[in-house]
């Protein structure tokens, strides 16, 4: 992305600073040639194309291709009858059987719900636990702050299958073995840590003084919190709530091994252990179609939220 | 005043987090250790003894933890090193080319957002012979009843192109953050000099994204170290091609041993975490300064 870059020097309308009297420190340093203007760049003839050359055009193509190739394989086995058209590049009698099937698939059905309560539970509650501790991280004298942020990089990096056994073991004991609650609990736990280190990177940014003005015009920390930073980091915070819902979206290990029924199972469970009437043939169409079902929203998603999307995922990764 | 209200206030807004991550995943750590202490099965509750560290010592002399491990490490080295070559290509030719912005970043997007089980079953059907398309193309190599996946190597490349599909468009997106913020200046500066666009590459690009790279490596190695989706579905861990994180899951949740469990959990915290600390400690790589 490149900037405008103002035009120094030209003045038509003579509203620059005036040559005699008082001047702030900036323009005497900059008078005095302390301090360099950076030149306006050059004019790039090769930045002015709009459109990519034919090569370029091949590659991005190819990138393009490459990264949609195995979705359409998807739609394209979920709309033919099983066995059908084999494995031709097109189907060759479109069908919506598959769709038919799956949308009254009560396993389906209860996958998709609960996916929906625990992966947005999970957001919620994790992006305000999380909001507040890169708030009081980034912006308040917090002790040992340096110790949190290393345990909570520490549990970015966890492997969650350490802690299946006892949690397993635990969640049978106390009653949450599958059940709801079960899931979104270390849904949140895993995803605090990029849903901090997303906000925090946004809180930083905000300017110190903002705090400042408001406890000058009385505000307390927790009201300077509310009032000031929080609205204004909110597309940081939106940023994290996108991101940690993909992520609870897409969890796996932790829906598999503390669920058992359709109580608690998510789609992504439903989907690895979907059954034909006939077990012993696997249903390759009606799988297929749910995970299509289940990928749409994601790609609306996607669509709509791609810059936010990139922008908060090289959070902090680009600052070098 | 002022300060001290801050710093209460500090202290209360961390608090939940870090109460969460204590008892989520620090205690069940403690008490995952304590169970690998024992002999436990969950079948047999009663039969709960102190055994020592004689759990590790079965895992440690049994094969299927070492062949376990092999395939775990093959699948990490060879995944993640694909995965970054193909990363920075892209990364390449899209800060080259000019246009396409908003396609391009939604079809990166696509294999980034797309559930791991999901690119496990479709590249699974891919692979799959009457069914998907590559099983067409490699028919003349490899027959046309045997599939992809019936093999070790086989599986192996499977998981890892699939894999690599899921992962290397991300790469790609955060190298092409970290191109675009290398400054122009120093290419031209280069071109100046004479410098050649391997030179350039060489001596400009790929120091001024090795901040970049060290990080992403990090994460990338520690999550293919601790795969577990894509075996699960796309083998079952048929054919030698169960990664450590499976072989867990199998003890725990299937035989519901969670004594020996515990103890091959153990063991793969441990390795995670020497991972991290030679990234870390031995090649510089600094997570806190640049996490994704």
């Amino acid at each position: 992305m490149t900037h405008p870059h103002p035009i120094h020097g030209d003045d038509p309308l003579g509203i620059g600073p005036a040559p005699e009297g008082p001047q702030s420190p900036a323009v005497r340093i900059a008078a005095a040639g302390g301090i360099q203007e950076p030149p306006a760049p050059a004019v790039d003839l090769e930045s002015l194309r709009d459109r990519p050359t034919i090569r370029e055009r091949i590659a991005l193509a190819v990138i393009i291709a490459y990264c949609l190739f195995p979705m359409y394989w998807l739609v394209k086995l979920s709309m033919q009858v099983d066995g059908s058209s084999g494995a031709g590049l097109l189907p060759e009698r479109l069908t919506l059987v598959n769709y038919a099937a799956v949308i009254r698939n009560p396993d389906f059905i209860y996958g998709f719900l609960n996916s929906i309560l625990i992966a947005g539970a999970a957001t919620l509650i994790s992006i305000t636990i999380g909001g507040a501790a890169a708030y009081a991280l980034s912006r308040l004298p917090v002790s040992g702050g340096k110790y949190i942020l290393f345990l909570v990089l520490a549990v970015s990096m966890f492997p969650a299958i350490a802690i299946i056994g006892p949690l397993f073991d635990m969640w049978r004991t106390i009653g949450l073995f599958d059940t709801r609650l079960g899931l979104v609990i270390p849904s949140v736990t895993f995803s605090l840590p990029l849903a901090i280190w997303i906000m925090a990177s946004f809180f930083r940014e905000l300017p110190r003084d903002l705090e400042h003005a408001a406890y000058m015009d009385g505000a307390s920390p927790i009201q300077a919190f509310r009032k000031v930073m929080l609205p204004l980091a909110a597309p940081g915070v939106f940023t994290a709530a996108i991101l940690v819902f993909i992520g609870a979206w897409n969890e796996f290990i932790f829906a598999l091994s503390l669920t058992a029924t359709r109580a608690s199972r998510t789609v992504p469970v439903v989907i690895s252990q979907f059954q034909g009437a006939d077990s012993m043939e696997i249903p390759i169409g009606s799988i297929s179609a749910a995970a299509v079902i289940v990928m749409v929203p994601l790609i609306i998603a996607v669509a709509i939220f791609q810059r936010r999307i990139v922008s908060g995922l090289t959070a902090g990764g680009v600052k070098g | 005043m002022e300060r001290f209200d801050e710093r209460r206030l500090g202290t209360v807004m961390v608090a939940p987090a870090l109460a969460l991550m204590a008892l989520v995943v620090l205690w069940p750590v403690l008490q995952a250790f304590w169970l690998s202490l024992h002999r436990y099965n969950i079948k047999f509750p009663d039969d709960r003894e102190w055994v020592g560290l004689s759990n590790y010592a079965r895992v440690l002399e049994a094969g299927s933890w070492w062949e376990a491990l092999v395939t775990t490490i093959i699948f990490t080295v060879l995944s993640v090193s694909i995965e970054f070559v193909l990363g920075l290509l892209m990364a390449l030719m899209m800060h080259q080319a000019i246009g396409w912005k908003g396609p391009l970043r939604v079809s990166i997007l696509v294999p980034w957002a797309t559930i791991t089980v999901v690119t496990a079953l479709a590249w699974k059907w891919l692979y799959t012979p009457g069914i998907g398309i590559i099983a067409t193309v490699l028919e003349p190599f490899i027959g046309a009843d045997s599939c992809l996946l019936c093999s070790r190597w086989g599986a192996m490349w499977g998981m890892v192109f699939a894999d690599v599909w899921k992962t290397a468009p991300f790469i790609g997106l955060l190298l092409l953050a970290g191109l675009q913020n290398i400054s122009a200046d120093l290419y031209e500066a280069a071109e100046v000099d004479g410098a050649s666009t391997w030179d350039k590459f060489r001596h400009i690009t790929l120091p001024m994204l090795k901040p970049a790279i060290l990080v992403a490596l990090l994460f990338r190695t520690l999550d293919s170290f601790r795969m577990f989706d894509l075996a699960f579905i796309m083998t079952g861990g048929a054919n030698q091609t169960r990664t450590v994180s499976v072989l867990a899951y199998d003890q725990l949740i299937n035989k519901l041993n969670i004594g020996v469990g515990s103890a091959i959990s153990m063991l793969i915290f441990l390795l995670v975490f020497a991972i991290a600390f030679i990234f870390v400690r031995v090649l510089g790589a600094n997570p806190q300064a640049e996490d994704r």
